[in-house]
Formats: structure tokens, C-alpha cells, sequence
């Protein structure tokens, strides 16, 4: 078996009177394309939040690369390696392309202290010539003078891979990237991930299930707050547990 | 939002503005208004401690009403040094920066844990405690406040004489503003001015975002600090009255007539709040009317401030 | 000697509890206010102010104390009512800066105005002849007067309660303060909810200044250093809460008036005099300032925060 990369153990969480995870033991390997679906409500969004260290659980523990982070905040989880994306695009539209990734490759502790108040950030040529390879990659580096509000909406997803990218992880939390995509923009973008998974672990939430399917190595189930199921594709399509979930099989 | 970039002209119109100051004194020694010499380092001083708030306010987006505690905190620092000898600004400046500078640390530790209205009251009331702690301090004079005799010296030289003293208020003044530039356009600028704008998705970039407002805050109430030291060596006095929320309130309209986020911003806020007092006072005993309905105005009408009708900021 | 201490204390917490309930006739109009319009106004102290001003100036003019404070305080209602009408509803939906930096602006005409009216003077508002001199409780004589504010003051806050907790109308104002999209949503009246909450929190300003008339100076700046003690209230209570108002105002209300009274003498029993003498004071003024930071660190969103 690979080396879990993300380990989460026994991870409880009750909002007021609702259990909103309960008991989830969950594991990403090293290298594979993990996804994780369930229907509306089944504490997705939640789950992830207590991944990235948004919240915190009422018990259990999270474990990255090997260490416990159960006690880190987000930023600390950044730090060692954790990226994220947002459900709802989340970049800075006022500033430009070159800009947003220049930032997150500045937030990246071996990039140097943002602790300094006389130097100007433009003299430092080495931040946006790095930036700009990661518009390279994500196909973005003819807009990267660009506002970031003016990019099409499918390009602000890439521009956020790009940012999340810049932050040199090693393992991608990809938070519903085809929500809100047309066909052609989502089969641009599991191409992206297609790529990038190449290079980095990623755990992908998403409701697209054609794009799951195609993407994942390994599939887990989310349903009530309850992990039902952890398998293959093929395997996951297959168990009952989850078709009474998804289709309400009674079979 | 874009990172400030201050308009084409701003620089040379800044230096011109310099240049302008630096013969201001004999200009006015010249025709006999040496009294405006001591309104105009006035208005250099108010211009600091407008700038340093807008620091915090304008480019980091923290909403403090109680930047005054810091000024006055300043002001206090240099009237104790002096009533107990120390005489030097190059060494009483920087103290009352540094004593400025923890105390605003110490406010921001507990303040910056929480966000909007909150933050707004909870800086008011800080401030409003070391208003009450000053008025109840009998050493240092408590309601009367804490009188200087004389002022600093600087590098030997007596600052007693008032053009003297309005050229060191020029020179931090000028010295503030050159590093408030410099500070927006380097990482830490940078860096603050997005976590005005969305500081869950610096936190997601990796940045400690708490860290970052908490050190902003005490250098906005550092540079107030020196704002303060220097006000209480132009008045000779070093009053509780500094403190004050109002004072906050007074400093917080220079910001937001000057234009919020803007470099010159407090420097523009404070000159036209300062004329303006000085003219409307000539008028009527009854001045804070004709204040307060201006405000009323510019709130309704002109809600960018003043300095936003001058070149852009955003885009 | 013990029975003194006792009565000092007991005297001390009588008075405690009656400025609780005065700031929290201040802070109740507030905290809904902050909570369910999430506006900041720096003019509600001056809305008490003005309240004082038109209690005492009723109560001259009708000679009767008690007509004064129906005037006065129906005079401030009808001010309210001019205000949220003419300016704070466009306020609402504005940043806080705009919000601040208007209702700092009112202070300034408020304060200014009070002064062409009534002088630079304070103005004198006496109590009710048959309530000047003390009675007797328990073994000591307590001011009848401070009684009644005591009384009023349990009055409206059960009042409030019961209107807040359990009225139809209570129900939306607790749901317009916890979310307010949502009760909008629903179809309730939030302008109209808006419009009568206001006119209700000035209407009880004018109802603090009036009772605390005859036993603090009316004056101008009195707003500001009550609006302060507010503020410190809903911090420690939570935004929108009125039972953290309560909550809030007897806590604030009980530390400051013992901690003036007491503190002084407690650090004279165990510090050296000069030392006490210097920082029993000073210690004193910025007690409930120490409380709120404390109860900040450990909750800060306050102890009953209404918003999720």
C-alpha cells in the first residue's frame, strides 16, 4: 500500500444539535486522484473545512505528510503543503493575473519573509518570473497582464489551480472546480487536473460525476456525514449502499 | 481593489510641496504671521497622525477608533522624559514610537480577534481606557495633563525657536510619508492591502493574516506615537484630552475627508480640516454645526473623500 | 465596624444595580440596533442627552417631574422617528466608515445645538418632592429616589423581556438580529421593524437621561462617556443580544460602582498608602475595561452572541 499523505482518523463534528461528521476515517494516498462525493447536504463542505482548518473537529485528528495537524491553522496547513481552491471563485479581481499568482508565490515561507517594508516587490524579478511558469502550465500566460476580474469565468478557475499551485504543494484540494462550468469549460478543466495530477496529489470534491469517474483513482462516499464507501470507480458504482444513497435503489 | 499606485503627478507634486515648506517659515516671518508658523506645524503633525491611521485603516482595512489612545500615549512619553531630563529627540522620538508601538501591539492582540462592528467598539473602548487611566493618573497631572517646559533639543540644536520645530515636524512628516510609500508598494504592503480585500483567501495562500494586521496596527500607533510626541512639544502640554474618542473621531474624518487608502490622504484631511476649523471659528463660536453638517454632506454625497477627486486609486 | 462594611457594600450594590438597569435602558435600543441593521451609531448617546435636555425643560416648564418625563421622552421618540425617516436609513445599507463618520457628525450638531438652547451651563432637573429625602431598609437609609429608578428600571427590563421573548414582534427582532437576509426573506416588514426599533431605543435613551437627571448634571458631553459604557455592555454581552444587554449592563453597572467605592479602600489594607493612593484610582476607572478584554479573550464574540 502508498504512504497516506492525508490521514484523517475518527473525525466527529455536531453543529448544535446535528451530527454533522461522524466517526469519518479517511485516507489519501500519495499520488492518486482522490474524490470524494455524497449528495447535497451530506457534510461535503464541512468535511473539507475540517481538512483545510477552517474549523475544527469536536474529536478525532488530521494528519498530513506524516505529522498531526489537527491543532494548525489553515495558514500553518498551507505551509506544510496543503493547497486549496474555492467552490466559489475566490481571487483577487481587482489585480492582475501576473499579480494574484505573484502573490501566492510570495506567501510561500522559502520565497523569503513578506516581512519587508523598504524593497520593492516589482525589483524582485524572481517572484514573477516564477509566477508566470505557473500561468504557463495552466495556459493562462498570454492574460497574465490581465485584470483578474476581466478573465472569462473559466479562466478564473484556472487562475485560482494557478494561485493554489504557486503555494508548492504537495497535495491539491480541489473544492467543486466545475461548479459552474459550461461543458466545454469542464472538459478544459479536467484536462487541467488531468495534467496537474501528474505532478501532485489531489483530493477533488465534485458533483460532476462524469469528471469524477474520468479523473479518480479512488472514490469515498459521503452520505449523512458517514464515509459508506471508499473503492475504485468501478467498485464504488457498483455498491449497493451507494446506489440507495445516490438513486434511492431499494434493490 | 488594485494595490495603491499613487497618480503621475503625486511625486512631483509632493516634492514641489516640500520645497514649498522649507521656505514656509522666512515666507512668513517675512510679512510679520509668525503666529502661522505654530498652526502650520500643526497641521504637520495632524497630517502624521491622520497618515498613520490611514495605515491602518486605509491600506489594511482595520476600522480603529482608537487611534488617539496611541497619539496621546506619545505625547505623554515625551513630557515625562522631559519632566525627568531627557532632552534629546533622537532619543525621546523613538521612545515614544516604541511605548506608542506596545501599547498599540498589546490593543491589537486582543482587538484583531474580532472583525467589524466589534472591532470598531472594542479599539473605542480600548482607547477610552487609557483616556480614564490618564485622568486618574495624579503624577502625571491627571485631568490637567502633564506640561513641558521648553522643548527638545535635536543634535544639540534647541527646537524652542518655532521655525526650528517646524522644520523637525516637516522632516518626520515628510520621512513618514516617504516610508508609508515605500512600505505600500514592498511585500508587507502588499500583503496587507489583500488581506483588506479577502483575508480567508491570504490565509489559504499560506499567509499568518493575524500576524500581519497585528504588526500594521502597532506601526500605524508607533508613527501616531511620534505624531503625539511632537504635538506636545508644540502646545507644551500633554493632556488626557488627546485620548479621547473624539480625538479618534477628529483624526478618523481627516482620514475619510483626505480619502481613505490613499498615501496623501491624511496629509490632504488634515490640512482641509485644520483650515477649516481655523476659519470657521472666526465666524461663529458655534463652529461644530457647520463641522457636522459638512460631514452629513460628504457622507452623502462625496463618500470617496476629498482626495479621491484627484487621480485614482483603484484600476 | 462589621456592620458598616456591610452596609457600605450592601449601599454600593444598590447602586451598582441601579446604574445596571440605566445602561441597560442605553444599551438595550443599541445592541438591536447593531445586531439587526449591523449599523454602528455613535449618536446614541446623544440621543440620551437630548433626552435629559427635554425631560428637564418639560418637567420646568409643567413644574411636575413625572409630566416632564412623559414629555421628554415622547419628545425624543418623535426625534428618533425624524431621524431613522431623514437619515438613517440611508445609513443602513452604507459601510461602517459612512456610518461612523455620520453619526459622529450628529454628535457634533447635537452637542452644538444643545448648547444654543440651553447654555453652556449644566441644567438642574430636581426629583419628585415626595421622593427627595432616603428611606429606611434593612438598617440604613438609601435614597428613595434611587429606589424608584431601581423599580423603573426592573420594570421596563421585565418588560422587554416579555415584548423581546415573547411577542410576535419580539420574535422578529430576534430573528432580523441572527439573520437578517432571512427574515427578510420570509416577508417581514424589516424596514417598518427597522423604523420602530429605533424610535423605541431613543424613546428609552430619553427614559435613562430623565431618571438619571436629577442625580447626574445634564450637560453637554454627557452622551459621549455613557455611549462608551454602552459600547463596553454589548461587547461583553454580545451584539443583538438583549438578554447579554442585561446581562452585560448589571455586570458594568456592579463592577465600576464597586470597584470606585471598594477598590480604593482594599488596596489600602494591602499595599503601601502612596502606592494605593496612586493606583486605586487609576486601577478603578479601567476595571471594566480589564473585564471586557478578559471575557474578549476567552469569548470573542461575547457571552451570548446572537449571530451563529
Amino acid at each position: 500500500m502508498a504512504e497516506a499523505l492525508l490521514e484523517v482518523r475518527n473525525l466527529s463534528r455536531r453543529f448544535a444539535a446535528v451530527d454533522a461528521l461522524k466517526q469519518v476515517n479517511f485516507c489519501v494516498e500519495a499520488g492518486e486522484v482522490h474524490a470524494l462525493i455524497g449528495p447535497n447536504g451530506a457534510g461535503k463542505t464541512t468535511f473539507i473545512h475540517h481538512v483545510s482548518g477552517a474549523l475544527k473537529p469536536d474529536s478525532g485528528s488530521v494528519h498530513f505528510a506524516g505529522t498531526d495537524v489537527t491543532a494548525l491553522s489553515m495558514h500553518q496547513r498551507v505551509a506544510a503543503g496543503m493547497a486549496r481552491s474555492y467552490q466559489i471563485t475566490n481571487v483577487f479581481l481587482g489585480l492582475s493575473v501576473l499579480d494574484n499568482v505573484a502573490l501566492a508565490v510570495q506567501g510561500r515561507q522559502d520565497s523569503g519573509s513578506s516581512f519587508r517594508f523598504w524593497k520593492p516587490v516589482i525589483a524582485e524579478q524572481g517572484l514573477f518570473d516564477e509566477a508566470f511558469v505557473y500561468l504557463e502550465q495552466l495556459g493562462l500566460a498570454e492574460r497574465s497582464v490581465s485584470l483578474a476580474g476581466n478573465l472569462a469565468h473559466g479562466e478564473q478557475r484556472a487562475l485560482e489551480l494557478a494561485m493554489a499551485l504557486a503555494t508548492k504543494p504537495k497535495m491539491l484540494l480541489l473544492d467543486e472546480p466545475m461548479a459552474g462550468a459550461g461543458p466545454e469549460e469542464s472538459a478544459r478543466m479536467v484536462e487541467l487536473i488531468e495534467h496537474l495530477a501528474r505532478h501532485v496529489t489531489i483530493l477533488l470534491v465534485e458533483h460532476d460525476m462524469t469528471a469524477v469517474f474520468r479523473l479518480a483513482d479512488r472514490v469515498s462516499v459521503l452520505v449523512n456525514g458517514s464515509l459508506i464507501c471508499t473503492g475504485t470507480p468501478d467498485a464504488v458504482r457498483a455498491d449497493p449502499a451507494v446506489r440507495r444513497a445516490y438513486l434511492g435503489d431499494t434493490a | 481593489m488594485a494595490f495603491y499606485r499613487p497618480a503621475p503627478y503625486q511625486k512631483p507634486l509632493a516634492i514641489a510641496l516640500l520645497l514649498a515648506m522649507l521656505v514656509l517659515p522666512n515666507v512668513l516671518t517675512a510679512f510679520g504671521q509668525e503666529f502661522y508658523i505654530g498652526f502650520a506645524t500643526r497641521i504637520l503633525i495632524f497630517a502624521l497622525a491622520a497618515s498613520s491611521l490611514n495605515l491602518v485603516l486605509g491600506f489594511a482595512g482595520m476600522f480603529s477608533l482608537g487611534h488617539a489612545a496611541f497619539f496621546g500615549t506619545g505625547a505623554y512619553v515625551a513630557a515625562i522624559c522631559m519632566a525627568n531630563g531627557i532632552n534629546d529627540a533622537l532619543l525621546v522620538f523613538p521612545l515614544a514610537m516604541g511605548v506608542a508601538g506596545l501599547f498599540a501591539l498589546l490593543v491589537g492582540a486582543i482587538s484583531l480577534r474580532t472583525r467589524g462592528v466589534y472591532f470598531i467598539m472594542i479599539t473605542l473602548a480600548f482607547g477610552q481606557m487609557a483616556y480614564y487611566l490618564f485622568v486618574s493618573a495624579r503624577t502625571w497631572g491627571g485631568d490637567d495633563g502633564l506640561p513641558l517646559v521648553g522643548r527638545l533639543n535635536l543634535a544639540g540644536f534647541s527646537l524652542n525657536d518655532d521655525a526650528a520645530f517646524f522644520y523637525a515636524a516637516l522632516a518626520s512628516l515628510a520621512m513618514s510619508i516617504v516610508f508609508l510609500g515605500r512600505l505600500a508598494d514592498a511585500r508587507f504592503g502588499r500583503v496587507i492591502q489583500a488581506i483588506r480585500e479577502n483575508e480567508t483567501r491570504m490565509e489559504a495562500l499560506g499567509y499568518p493574516v493575524f500576524r500581519y494586521r497585528l504588526i500594521c496596527f502597532a506601526l500605524g500607533g508607533g508613527l501616531a506615537g511620534l505624531a503625539g510626541a511632537l504635538l506636545a512639544n508644540l502646545t507644551g502640554l500633554a493632556s488626557p484630552n488627546l485620548l479621547q474618542w473624539m480625538q479618534s473621531g477628529t483624526l478618523l474624518v481627516m482620514v475619510i475627508i483626505g480619502g481613505v487608502g490613499y498615501l496623501y490622504g491624511g496629509m490632504v484631511g488634515a490640512l482641509i480640516l485644520l483650515c477649516l476649523e481655523e476659519v470657521l471659528a472666526g465666524f461663529t463660536l458655534h463652529w461644530h454645526i457647520g463641522l457636522g453638517l459638512l460631514l452629513l454632506g460628504i457622507v452623502m454625497f462625496a463618500p470617496k473623500g476629498v482626495a479621491a477627486l484627484f487621480g485614482k486609486q483603484h484600476g | 465596624m462589621q456592620d458598616e462594611v456591610t452596609q457600605l457594600f450592601l449601599e454600593q450594590a444598590l447602586n451598582g444595580l441601579q446604574f445596571g438597569l440605566m445602561l441597560f435602558l442605553l444599551a438595550a435600543g443599541l445592541t438591536l440596533v447593531f445586531g439587526i441593521m449591523d449599523c454602528i451609531n455613535l449618536a446614541h448617546g446623544s440621543l440620551y442627552m437630548v433626552g435629559a435636555y427635554l425631560v428637564a425643560a418639560a418637567a420646568q416648564a409643567a413644574d411636575s417631574f413625572w409630566s416632564g418625563l412623559g414629555a421628554g421622552v415622547a419628545g425624543a421618540a418623535i426625534l428618533g422617528l425624524l431621524l431613522e425617516l431623514s437619515l438613517f436609513r440611508q445609513l443602513y445599507k452604507r459601510d461602517h466608515l459612512s456610518q461612523v463618520l455620520a453619526t459622529f457628525a450628529l454628535i457634533l450638531i447635537a452637542n452644538e445645538a444643545v448648547r444654543i438652547i440651553w447654555g453652556a451651563q449644566p441644567v438642574m432637573l430636581n426629583p419628585p418632592d415626595a421622593l427627595s429625602g432616603p428611606v429606611e431598609i434593612v438598617g440604613f437609609f438609601y435614597p428613595a429616589y434611587r429606589l424608584v429608578i431601581i423599580a423603573f428600571g426592573l420594570a421596563v427590563a421585565g418588560l422587554l423581556y416579555l415584548l423581546v421573548a415573547k411577542s410576535r414582534v419580539g420574535m422578529w427582532v430576534r430573528a432580523g438580529a441572527s439573520n437578517r437576509e432571512m427574515t427578510e426573506a420570509l416577508g417581514i416588514n424589516v424596514q417598518g421593524l427597522f423604523t420602530a426599533v429605533f424610535v423605541f431605543g431613543a424613546a428609552l435613551c430619553a427614559l435613562a437621561g430623565g431618571l438619571l437627571g436629577p442625580l447626574l448634571a445634564v450637560q453637554v458631553g454627557m452622551g459621549e462617556s455613557v455611549l462608551i459604557l454602552a459600547f463596553v455592555v454589548i461587547i461583553i454581552g454580545g451584539i443583538g443580544s438583549i438578554r447579554g444587554a442585561l446581562v452585560g449592563s448589571l455586570i458594568v453597572g456592579s463592577v465600576d460602582t464597586l470597584g470606585r467605592a471598594l477598590l480604593p479602600t482594599l488596596l489600602r489594607a494591602t499595599l503601601p498608602a502612596d502606592a494605593a493612593s496612586t493606583l486605586g484610582p487609576a486601577l478603578a476607572s479601567i476595571l471594566i475595561y480589564l473585564l471586557m478584554a478578559g471575557i474578549l479573550f476567552f469569548k470573542p464574540q461575547g457571552l451570548f452572541p446572537a449571530r451563529a
